[in-house]
């Protein structure tokens, strides 16, 4: 910024940003620190705010009594797998409609977007009958596909507008050098490529990591990835706030890293590219 | 670049995987819901099969829980746009001042954008809005306020909350990535020009904002219509249905209920709804975005 601006003025705005900020922030850090609390400590009224007695119990806990582990797995699997198929189908969709666009491109844009519009709500029957038929509830393979699904118009858009900033002339000139076509994408595309398949890797885990209504209705015990076993502990008798935390705190702390490097990503994928 | 035959060939053949999968991910669930909304088709009534005519359908839409569903999410959406559209554009005019610890503050903002909704959920039912140990009542018997048992007595606003703190950030991201792209010479321009704060917002930093806002409006719309599990942890719909939105109601009647006629009627009611709101989304989309 040109302008000088006053201290005073500087100190007022720091003020009130932080405070909003932590306010946004706070049931997160709140989460965290009941996480290493004691259950006597967590249910303390007036709440304790920093624990009275530091401990690492509920983390065991959390292992000992569910098998946290396995709906980590779960997470990790049906996130970055769906995650891996996706870019294998939409890589080449999107290649192709940036660099060999026909008059149809855009349709074909718009309508992969608008199957995003078609509520989940609205197919969920048949989808749960589905699985029911062909055994796939509660399983893995079953939640990466349909996360895999729910995912691909968002990567086929994201890549297109990747893809798009890549100049053609380079091709061009890689092409008169005579080199043919598979060299074309291995040595000159892909290198220029990576950030944007990087970026929508990124995004897309995260979305996959956080997917709630396909999850809680297609899983049970198995393969319950962290989404629904979390739910799990709104029943009554599963209120343990202290290992609530514990669980939700391993649960969020991944994808709340890899959102924080990827903000920039995250604004221009999810808006696609028409926000700068 | 001129593509030869070969390169098209290759191409289309590229393209094709995508487009046949999301085809067959959109027609085949979307005809069978329609195929069954047409049946009567209990799991709890095994016998009772056949054509059921329009009866699903008049079921679902006289249903008085259709109505408070169909409002629920109107009151929901709207609410949570409102919120995180006004809030977004004051706490992103609040970051693009100069701020020490910038950095720090935009990664404590953004972050509740990244916590799983079920885990948001939970926490704000249990340690946040519970009337006994919560936050909120401990604030409000320090003030000397009766604690609130928020999810009972304000249940949908409770709702709306949460669901507003999920999406807040990602309106602010938006919409402070897109106020620094604003010229900051047209500002001081105009702020010599002798515009003040609120005509300068008005004209100059609203109509730049125009285009963020409307991708805001449309990525969370899409998100909003279909909030589910919030309302799945925290209040199962009730009390009453006090917050059953659409998405719930579905899922109550095909997986609690187990009536698949019904439950399909209530899906193919939901996609046309969503298609209603995506045509008045697109339109505003289409204007703004081309310009």
């Amino acid at each position: 910024m040109a302008r000088a601006v006053s201290p005073q003025k500087k100190w007022t705005f720091t003020i009130l940003a932080w405070i909003v900020a932590l306010i946004l922030f706070f049931p997160i850090l709140w989460t965290i620190l009941t996480a290493f609390k004691t259950e006597g400590d967590a249910i303390l009224f007036p709440p304790a705010f920093l624990p009275p007695h530091w401990t690492l119990e509920n983390f065991f806990e959390v292992q000992a009594r569910s098998d946290y582990f396995r709906h980590f797995f779960n997470s990790v699997v049906i996130s970055v797998g769906s995650t891996l198929i996706g870019l294998l189908v939409a890589v080449p969709a999107a290649w192709s409609m940036a660099f060999a666009p026909t008059r149809r491109t855009k349709d074909i844009l718009m309508w992969m977007l608008s199957t995003k519009m078609m509520p989940a709500v609205g197919v969920l029957v048949p989808i749960y009958l589905i699985f029911k038929n062909l055994g796939l509830l509660d399983s893995l393979a079953g939640l990466t596909g349909i996360l895999m699904l729910i995912n691909l118009p968002i990567m086929v858009w994201m890549l297109y507008t990747y893809f798009r900033e890549i100049p053609v002339d380079i091709l061009e000139a890689s092409r008169m050098d005579g080199a043919v076509l598979w060299k074309e994408i291995v040595y000159v595309l892909l290198p220029m490529a990576i950030p944007g398949i990087a970026s929508t890797l990124l995004l897309n885990i995260i979305l996959a990591w956080n997917e709630a209504f396909w999850t809680l209705n297609l899983s049970a015990a198995n393969a319950a990835p962290l989404t629904a076993f979390i739910a799990s502990y709104s029943s009554p008798e599963g209120l343990f706030w202290a290992k609530l935390s514990a669980a939700s705190t391993l649960a969020i702390a991944p994808i709340l890293v890899i959102g924080w490097f990827s903000q920039k990503q995250l604004v221009r994928g999810m808006t696609f590219g028409a926000v700068k | 670049m001129a593509a030869t035959v070969n390169t098209r060939r290759l191409a289309r053949a590229m393209l094709t995987p995508a487009v046949v999968i999301l085809f067959i991910w959109m027609i085949v669930p979307l005809v069978l819901t329609l195929w069954y909304s047409f049946q009567n088709y209990s799991l709890l009534n095994p016998e009772n099969v056949g054509f059921a005519g329009w009866s699903n359908y008049r079921y679902f839409l006289t249903d008085p829980a259709f109505f408070q569903a169909f409002a629920n999410t109107l009151i929901l959406t709207l609410s949570v746009l409102a919120i995180t559209v006004v809030g977004g554009i004051l706490l992103g005019l609040l970051l693009d001042q100069f701020i020490y610890g910038q950095g720090i503050v935009r990664i404590l903002v953004i972050s509740p954008f990244f916590i799983m909704p079920t885990v948001a959920a939970l926490v704000w039912k249990n340690m946040l809005m519970n009337p006994n140990y919560g936050i909120f009542a401990w604030i409000a018997t320090s003030l000397g306020f009766q604690p609130v048992a928020w999810l009972e007595t304000y249940p949908l606003f409770s709702i709306i909350l949460i669901v507003a703190w999920q999406w807040l950030p990602f309106a602010t991201l938006i919409l402070l990535t897109a106020l620094q792209s604003l010229d900051e010479e047209q500002k001081e321009a105009a702020g010599m020009d002798g515009a003040g704060f609120a005509s300068l917002f008005v004209y100059i930093t609203l109509p730049h904002l125009a285009r963020a806002i409307t991708v805001v409006i449309l990525i969370e719309t899409i998100f909003l219509l279909s909030v589910f599990a919030e309302i799945l942890v925290t209040t199962g719909g009730g009390p009453g249905y006090a917050t059953t939105n659409i998405a719930y109601l579905i899922y109550h009647l095909a997986l609690l209920d187990y009536d698949v006629g019904g439950a399909s009627a209530g899906g193919v009611v939901a996609v046309i709804l969503a298609n209603i709101v995506a045509i008045f989304l697109v339109r505003l989309v289409g204007k703004n975005l081309e310009a």
